[in-house]
């Protein structure tokens, strides 16, 4: 009979300390996601915010009563923030359209064709990997500058449209398709590039969707090559637009207009991952590098 | 065959061509940069061979101001960013309801603009005539003195500084640490279990072993992304990081390159050749720690 | 220890989105288990035995129902405060840890006045070591071990802390055919020596025949038949039972009774007292033929493999649901294999009858002999 009174405690304790654990967990995981959000929330709340109001609260307010989209008129009409989102766009496709076809068809060379030489090729291609931006960034800029390509789109595309890492990311996914359909197609006289086209491409499609959106973030974020290679607005994208617009763009202290423009540049990239969680979360565990 | 050679190097000819100009070509061009001593890039000739550039930028007081930025930055983030990201993502496992919803808001800065959200941190913690900004406001309620974050004391910007790198960082490892958990076998948490071991025992005994290479993985290329620092600290501090005291070693290589002190790729290269053996020689240390403690 | 399971039943939230039913993975099972036995829990995969399993063991919390451990009411009790030793399927040794390592861990999860020295730590591991014959291979790691090693020491760590029951979950389905032959007469060995309670699960019908003192043919979520193994292999108690035990498997005919005599199609083949006429299913052993000039059981003669020992005669017949009849007979019988019938008469213990509709055994005269021995 103790033995039963026994149990009963012991089964009691273990679950109440379930339970404070999981309050616990709870609690410090909604800490973090406040943190996570709380710039968000900052940024839409600013960017509703008047002009005049906002420059009237020494004591910032977490909230409004009187929203305004007058800021996002401003952003679009004062600082050309839509030339910027344009340009960044047209930077974007480009970049990425003409990256998944060079890739593409590395990736297939490497994955598919026998020639001399391909795994002395291959390793070397990897050995590339290791290389960091900042090493050649400098001569990059100089030959770009020689060409006389600053201020141009061609200039901006150009270093950014191979990827050795999305090449072995798909040259893998391309080696998993049996080599047996392969011989199957050449039987029935298929020629590489259709069967390229035609059975490898929609086998590998996820793999390809992830790599393109994981290029799309990268391009619209990226910062460091477009500052170097243009200095005429009229060839800048987000990241640089928003740096102009910082430091000279609506006067200092404008800032509800500036939160505006935030907004605008921030908003497509997180419909695109909205709608692209699981496969982009996917993505970047198997192959995203940032940080 | 010989055909067949013929057409696989016409599939890679794109790809080989892109990589020679822009990556290999300029790999060995630094170096020789580097060495060129007194190069004038509007005329394109040099003076001599020599490792002056090297000693020039080892001795630039803003080149050491940015390794020790860089190194103070990278000392901080790193074990902080790892360690919360764990933390959080043992969290996130353990937990069924609602855990969809915190992994996508904790994936969020992952797919924002460093830049842009960076002006958003920084109006936060800006102190200005008009506002002492939302974070001193905070301080407020705990009794403290406003700071200005942004062109305040090196201390207060170095906080700022690393607060919104690791902000940055965290999704990816996050995400990497909660798929890592997920991968390790249930049955050995269920044996643990059974042998009544208690959780504390369970995440140093199994957990941490379990994806200890998961968590090297994530040391190396933090360590790599730290030493890049960069946009992070512009979205922070405008674009003339040395004149706020905040500049990285990234930066100096491009404000050499381009930018405020004009020109000069010699010093940019020398700088650049620096950092990457910086970065090297630290990889190369993670490796072998890495090597005596990750098991199979 | 004996095991008691009361009404015990476990069902999962659907995750099919179409069907919203919970889906019973165990139904109502109620069985005792004496104590120090080795008992087979069998059946198909998905039948439910290894939900069982963990609902002993408390990894999982029932539904409704109880379990007792001896007297204690075990079910809400958190598996480590059973005092179950449990070996998983794939073994689950921690990869890091030396086997030694992996022994010793679940007596450092010993707290208060069970906590031990260091010294006795290492000398029980020692000594359970050895009772699975693995004191030489201490210092190794999981991934420099066989796979019938990484099973003892899956053994040795669930033996190491004494429980009163052992479990374990398809314990010899990850090695090969020979090594599974030798290990489970060592399975057999440890359970003797040890004496304790051991439950294994398994599809396997051949391993739980061959050692169990006990068996327990679950099916779809219910106990379907517990007994000695050569009980309920004489003796099963339907048709799905019939035809999950025993290789070859039983021959299953549609049959009819008919004035107290089993016709298979047109051939009468059995006098059976006391059934009213009735169609039924015939099940017969394939050690229930024998060759006969003049057998009422004509069937279609196909070939006759001869394997040493004895031969099978495969045929067919019209009314076999098995699609080919194997019966084994005595290799001294010789076969006319020129014709294209063979005739047999029956075994009457070795023929069972089901009910059609409910497929439950339905019992006759020539079954007395088996029902005897029970």
């Amino acid at each position: 009979m103790e033995n039963h009174i026994n149990y009963n405690n012991l089964q009691k304790n273990t679950k109440r300390r379930g339970t404070v654990y999981h309050i616990i967990v709870y609690t410090l995981l909604s800490v973090w996601a406040l943190i996570v959000l709380f710039p968000f929330y900052w940024m839409i709340l600013t960017s509703v915010k008047s002009y005049g109001s906002y420059n009237a609260e020494y004591i910032p307010a977490f909230f409004t009563l009187s929203p305004t989209l007058q800021n996002y008129f401003d952003a679009f009409t004062t600082v050309p923030l839509l030339r910027y989102l344009v340009n960044t766009l047209i930077f974007t496709l480009l970049t990425t359209g003409i990256m998944m076809v060079v890739i593409t068809l590395a990736a297939f060379a490497f994955a598919r064709l026998s020639f001399r030489g391909k795994d002395l090729v291959f390793t070397l291609f990897l050995s590339l990997m290791m290389i960091p931006n900042e090493l050649v960034v400098i001569t990059n800029f100089v030959t770009i500058t020689d060409w006389g390509m600053r201020n141009s789109f061609l200039g901006l595309i150009l270093p950014s449209i191979t990827s050795v890492f999305y090449i072995y990311l798909l040259k893998e996914n391309f080696a998993q398709i049996p080599d047996e359909l392969y011989y199957a197609a050449k039987v029935d006289g298929t020629s590489d590039l259709r069967y390229l086209r035609r059975v490898m491409i929609p086998i590998c499609k996820p793999t390809i969707v992830t790599v393109a959106i994981l290029k799309v973030i990268e391009c619209w974020n990226s910062y460091v090559w477009p500052r170097l290679i243009t200095d005429n607005p009229n060839y800048y994208l987000v990241s640089n637009g928003i740096q102009e617009i910082r430091e000279n763009g609506f006067g200092r202290e404008n800032i509800p207009a500036m939160m505006a423009a935030v907004v605008v540049i921030s908003v497509p990239l997180i419909v695109l991952f909205l709608i692209f969680r699981k496969k982009i979360m996917a993505g970047v565990s198997r192959g995203g590098t940032k940080g | 065959m010989d055909n067949n050679n013929k057409k696989a190097w016409l599939y890679l000819l794109p790809a080989v061509l892109f990589l020679a100009v822009f990556m290999v070509y300029p790999l060995i061009d630094v170096l020789v940069y580097s060495f060129e001593e007194g190069y004038n890039s509007a005329s394109q000739t040099y003076l001599g061979i020599g490792a002056y550039n090297y000693s020039y930028v080892l001795h630039d007081p803003y080149f050491l101001q940015a390794m020790k930025n860089t190194f103070i930055l990278v000392m901080i983030t790193v074990p902080v960013s790892t360690m919360l990201a764990l933390l959080i993502s043992l969290g996130l496992s353990s937990i069924k309801p609602l855990r969809d919803l915190y992994q996508t808001i904790y994936f969020l800065p992952y797919v924002t603009n460093t830049l842009a959200v960076g002006l958003v941190f920084m109006i936060l913690f800006k102190k200005t005539p008009y506002t002492d900004g939302l974070i001193n406001l905070m301080l407020a309620w705990f009794g403290s003195a406003p700071v200005d974050f942004i062109d305040g004391p090196y201390p207060a910007k170095l906080f700022v500084l690393c607060f919104y790198t690791v902000w940055v960082v965290l999704p990816f490892k996050i995400l990497i640490l909660t798929s890592a958990l997920a991968s390790v076998n249930r049955d050995y948490y269920n044996a643990a279990r059974v042998d009544g071991t208690s959780k504390f025992r369970i995440f140093c005994r199994i957990t941490v072993p379990m994806i200890s290479p998961m968590i090297f993985y994530l040391v190396i290329t933090g360590f790599i992304g730290a030493f890049k620092a960069y946009s992070d600290a512009v979205a922070l501090f405008g674009t003339d990081l040395n004149a706020a005291g905040m500049n990285t070693i990234v930066g100096y290589i491009y404000d050499m390159l381009y930018g405020d002190s004009g020109g000069y790729p010699s010093y940019a290269s020398a700088a650049a050749v620096i950092l990457f053996a910086i970065v090297l020689t630290i990889t190369c240390i993670n490796l072998l720690v890495s090597k005596k403690h990750v098991h199979y | 220890m004996k095991i008691v399971l009361q009404n015990l039943t476990k069902t999962f939230p659907s995750r099919n989105k179409k069907n919203r039913a919970d889906v019973i993975a165990v139904n109502d099972c109620t069985f005792e288990i004496p104590d120090g036995r080795l008992i087979g829990l069998l059946g198909p995969s998905g039948c439910g035995k290894s939900t069982t399993l963990n609902l002993i063991c408390g990894l999982l919390k029932p539904t409704s129902g109880k379990i007792y451990f001896g007297d204690d009411d075990v079910t809400t009790l958190a598996p480590e405060h059973r005092g179950v030793g449990l070996v998983f399927q794939n073994y689950a040794l921690y990869p890091h840890m030396t086997v030694k390592q992996n022994i010793i861990f679940p007596l450092e999860n010993l707290k208060g006045e069970k906590k031990l020295t260091k010294q006795q730590m290492e000398e029980h591991a020692l000594e359970t070591a050895k009772l699975v014959q693995i004191e030489e291979l201490m210092e190794r790691r999981p991934s420099e071990l066989s796979g019938g090693q990484q099973q003892r020491v899956a053994i040795a760590r669930a033996l190491v802390k004494m429980p009163r029951v052992l479990l374990l979950d398809e314990p010899l389905s990850n090695l090969d055919a020979r090594l599974r032959l030798q290990t489970r007469e060592e399975l057999r060995r440890i359970q003797k020596e040890t004496g304790i309670t051991t439950i294994f699960v398994t599809h396997d019908q051949d391993e739980a025949m061959s050692i169990s003192d006990m068996i327990v043919v679950m099916n779809e979520g219910v106990v379907q038949q517990i007994g000695k193994p050569q009980d309920v292999y004489d003796n099963p108690v339907n048709l799905f039972v019939a035809r999950f035990l025993g290789t070859p498997p039983i021959n299953v005919f549609e049959g009819k009774i008919y004035g107290n005599t089993l016709y298979i199609g047109e051939n009468a083949v059995l006098t059976t007292q006391g059934l009213s006429d009735m169609d039924v299913y015939v099940g017969i052993r394939p050690e229930g033929f024998i060759p006969e000039e003049n057998g009422p059981f004509v069937c279609r003669l196909n070939r006759v493999e001869v394997t040493g020992r004895d031969s099978s005669v495969i045929s067919t017949h019209t009314c076999s649901l098995n699609g080919t009849i194997r019966s084994i007979i005595n290799s001294d019988c010789v076969i006319n294999t020129e014709t294209d019938t063979v005739r047999f008469s029956l075994k009457p213990h070795k023929v069972c009858l089901f009910h059609k509709e409910t497929k439950e055994r339905i019992y006759f005269s020539g079954n007395e002999s088996t029902q005897r021995r029970q």
